[in-house]
């Protein structure tokens, strides 16, 4: 499979190319660095995804390792924050960012534990996942589809790659004032969250938009969650406040 | 030239070799990760052990190893085995006391071993929850319902009852010999999947922390092998082991606290404390406190016509105590415990607490209990043992891969039983955070999953030491004016029912800050 002819390109760079990427690695992955909103946003999102996928696949939750037996496609993987977790809860799981670099530090960080070595990554695009026939029990882009330049045609990837009755889970912000107050004026030029320009207002979906671009892809959605940030405790926690980051799980329509 | 040819054809070709064995050494991974996978999924524990092996020395891997196997280490094994989402983690528990190989058994005729806790109600119910307090029900235990504390200054007397606040009993004194076996043996009753290594830590090597990463080819740092994420151990006996989280439970001159580098403050008291199992005529059904010049003596029922003595003293006298004669010493105690440096305390210093019992509904049923006597010691039931007394507390109780809990990260003084309290509550709470993490699929040795236990246990940790530290500082300066503030305080304390109501709860475990419900 291409991802051990992967690791065996990454394996016959030499030790200094290594020691590059480790180190632009261990950056992505420094919990206090510059992803750390990131990280800290992470168990909230592992959170609603566990409660809703146990619930869809019937599976254990009080099981130390769920998603056994489940493959999952994490579109948009970045280093692997969300695939590390998903591998650890027993999923069989495929990575994707169309980013060369990403894909690099996720497979680098990925191999450091066995049991995340298993989660296959690969530099591509949902389209050319589906060109390439692949299909998954549960699709998930979290915080990507406010970065594509066509969101209805993403959603349609995203449903051609889910199995019928499969699940997919899309997360991103949405278009209110109060997400223009926040998520850019804060997040970018306040705070420093992020870098300035990381987002484009104007290409935020409201929750009203998604539920119907995903519908035209023949996705129902059945559940929808807001992420409230606390300053006071620093933490995110899952609520019915939906004004500026959401998360939806849908199901794929069996024909 | 024909050289160079040949030398880079052997070199690529040693490339080659090391690529093909690297390719190897992944999929061997995979699969040890997929029989890992199965073995830890089927329940019962399968012949082929689930550790992964590296594949140079034959090292074992663990998910966690708890570095001391005492009361409060144990505790964290028992509440890890009972959760479905830990029960199957696989925990190395290092310890050379020889007593952790075996199955417990006390003898029930011997006297009471003068080592005792008293665990408080939420103590209680975290081992209720575990299922270990059985076992606890099942040998000697004393549960008690009445309190008394009193000074040498005869000036005023404080009498808690647990009907104050609804409840049974104030808490439970048990031997510590007893309280460890309770939870050895629940977690025997499991199939957890523990190892122990009767032995000590000698040396602890942690993962590099992403700073430290450099670019530095001339390194011979050697390529990213998969131990890199874990911290290993090495123990005394030789053995050493790779595990993804450490925790230190080795009592208060922790050798994980020393090598994980956390700094500690505290200071020694200018005092001892001597204990020692007590006989009397009568049961003892109450737990009795008087704050002596040098120190409180502490007075606790143990079930039986036992009790149980902790006297805090400077330490020339404790030396003294400790070897003169047993009948001297059973005079002395009584001393103490009576007549010996002050009067009795009257009620009647500021009138019988009438200005305090003004709101007259909710007076506790203790405001209107008289001042009694102790029960007289007859006889010395144990050998008389010495501890130096010390205030310490870890800076941090986390670090990557690390974490303290018990009197790795703080010790205390006795004065109100809250010790093995305080580390049982770390333990308690640790292994809920871990069970949280791996809920989410998080690496439980990850920094911002152990900020959550410090979160919860460092700040009410704290209130209580200095509470403590206060009450200790308090008691032992012999001023008149002082001693009149106090006398005041303790009245406060005994008369002002919501007061006293509080006092109880924040004792009991059951409230989280002392004063604002």
């Amino acid at each position: 499979s291409s991802s051990t002819g992967g690791f065996q390109r990454a394996s016959s760079l030499k030790d200094l190319e290594l020691a590059k990427f480790a180190s632009i690695a261990e950056t992505w992955w420094d919990f206090e660095g510059p992803f750390k909103p990131l990280h800290v946003m992470n168990p909230t999102r592992l959170a609603f995804i566990r409660s809703t996928l146990c619930r869809h696949f019937d599976k254990d939750p009080n099981s130390a390792r769920p998603f056994e037996g489940l493959k999952i496609v994490d579109v948009g993987c970045g280093g692997g924050i969300l695939s590390e977790p998903l591998a650890r809860m027993g999923a069989t799981v495929t990575g994707v960012d169309a980013v060369e670099k990403n894909i690099k530090i996720a497979r680098i960080h990925a191999d450091l534990d066995p049991v995340t070595s298993t989660i296959e990554y690969y530099c591509t695009t949902a389209e050319k996942l589906v060109e390439e026939d692949r299909k998954f029990d549960a699709v998930i882009a979290l915080e990507v589809i406010e970065h594509v330049a066509n969101p209805a045609e993403f959603c349609k990837s995203l449903a051609a790659l889910t199995v019928p009755d499969g699940a997919t889970i899309i997360s991103t912000i949405n278009r209110s004032m109060r997400s223009y107050a926040t998520a850019i004026v804060a997040a970018e030029y306040l705070l420093h969250w992020l870098p300035k320009g990381t987002h484009e207002w104007s290409s935020f979906l409201t929750p009203e938009e998604l539920v119907l671009i995903l519908q035209r892809a023949n996705i129902t959605v059945r559940e929808m969650a807001g992420f409230v940030y606390s300053p006071l405790t620093g933490r995110w926690s899952l609520s019915d406040d939906i004004r500026v980051n959401f998360i939806v799980f849908g199901t794929k329509n069996c024909q | 030239m024909q050289l160079t040819m040949f030398c880079t054809r052997v070199i690529a070709r040693k490339l080659y070799v090391n690529v093909s064995r690297l390719k190897v050494r992944h999929k061997h991974f995979c699969t040890d990760a997929a029989t890992r996978v199965s073995g830890s999924n089927c329940g019962q524990p399968s012949p082929e052990h689930k550790e992964t092996h590296d594949l140079s020395n034959n090292i074992q891997h663990y998910d966690i190893a708890i570095v001391g196997g005492g009361m409060v280490g144990m505790a964290l094994a028992c509440s890890l085995a009972s959760m479905p989402l830990t029960k199957h983690l696989n925990v190395a528990i290092i310890d050379s006391n020889p007593a952790l190989g075996s199955r417990p058994y006390f003898n029930k005729e011997d006297p009471p071993d003068p080592r005792v806790s008293t665990v408080t109600p939420a103590t209680i119910s975290f081992f209720k929850d575990v299922g270990a307090w059985q076992y606890i029900e099942q040998h000697r235990h004393a549960y008690f319902d009445k309190m008394q504390v009193w000074d040498y200054t005869g000036l005023g007397y404080t009498r808690y009852n647990a009907q104050d606040i609804n409840k049974e009993v104030l808490g439970c004194v048990v031997e510590n010999k007893v309280l460890h076996g309770s939870l050895l043996s629940c977690i025997e009753n499991t199939d957890f999947q523990k190892t122990i290594y009767p032995s000590k830590l000698s040396s602890m090597t942690l993962p590099p922390s992403p700073s430290s990463l450099g670019m530095d080819s001339t390194s011979s740092r050697p390529p990213l092998s998969s131990q890199r994420h874990l911290a290993k151990l090495e123990l005394s006996d030789g053995n050493s082991l790779y595990t993804k989280l450490v925790v230190g439970a080795d009592g208060g001159k922790s050798r994980v606290r020393e090598l994980a580098g956390f700094k500690t403050t505290g200071w020694n008291y200018s005092q001892n404390a001597i204990i020692c199992t007590v006989e009397h005529t009568v049961e003892n059904g109450c737990a009795w406190q008087r704050f002596l010049p040098a120190g409180p003596i502490a007075l606790l029922p143990m079930g039986d016509n036992f009790s149980n003595i902790v006297w805090t003293m400077n330490p020339k006298e404790s030396t003294n105590r400790k070897l003169m004669n047993e009948d001297e010493f059973v005079k002395d105690v009584n001393n103490a415990l009576d007549y010996g440096y002050g009067p009795h305390p009257t009620s009647s210093l500021f009138g019988s607490g009438e200005m305090f019992s003004w709101p007259r509904a909710g007076v506790t049923l203790s405001a209107n209990d008289c001042f009694e006597v102790p029960p007289k010691v007859v006889k010395l039931a144990s050998e008389r043992m010495v501890f130096p007394l010390s205030l310490r507390h870890a800076s941090d109780y986390v670090s990557k891969h690390v974490v303290l809990i018990g009197d790795a990260a703080h010790t205390v003084h006795p004065l109100a039983g809250q010790g093995v309290n305080m580390g049982f509550g770390d333990a308690f709470a640790l292994s809920r955070v871990i069970a949280e993490g791996i809920a989410v699929g998080s690496d439980i040795g990850e920094v911002t999953v152990l900020k959550k236990y410090e979160a919860e246990r460092k700040p009410a940790n704290i209130m209580m030491m200095g509470i403590l530290d206060g009450f200790q500082k308090a008691y032992s300066v012999d001023f008149g004016p002082l001693n009149i503030l106090r006398a005041a305080a303790l009245h406060g304390a005994h008369f002002i029912s919501p007061l006293k109501r509080s006092i109880i709860s924040y004792a009991s475990g059951e409230q989280k800050l002392p004063l604002f419900t």
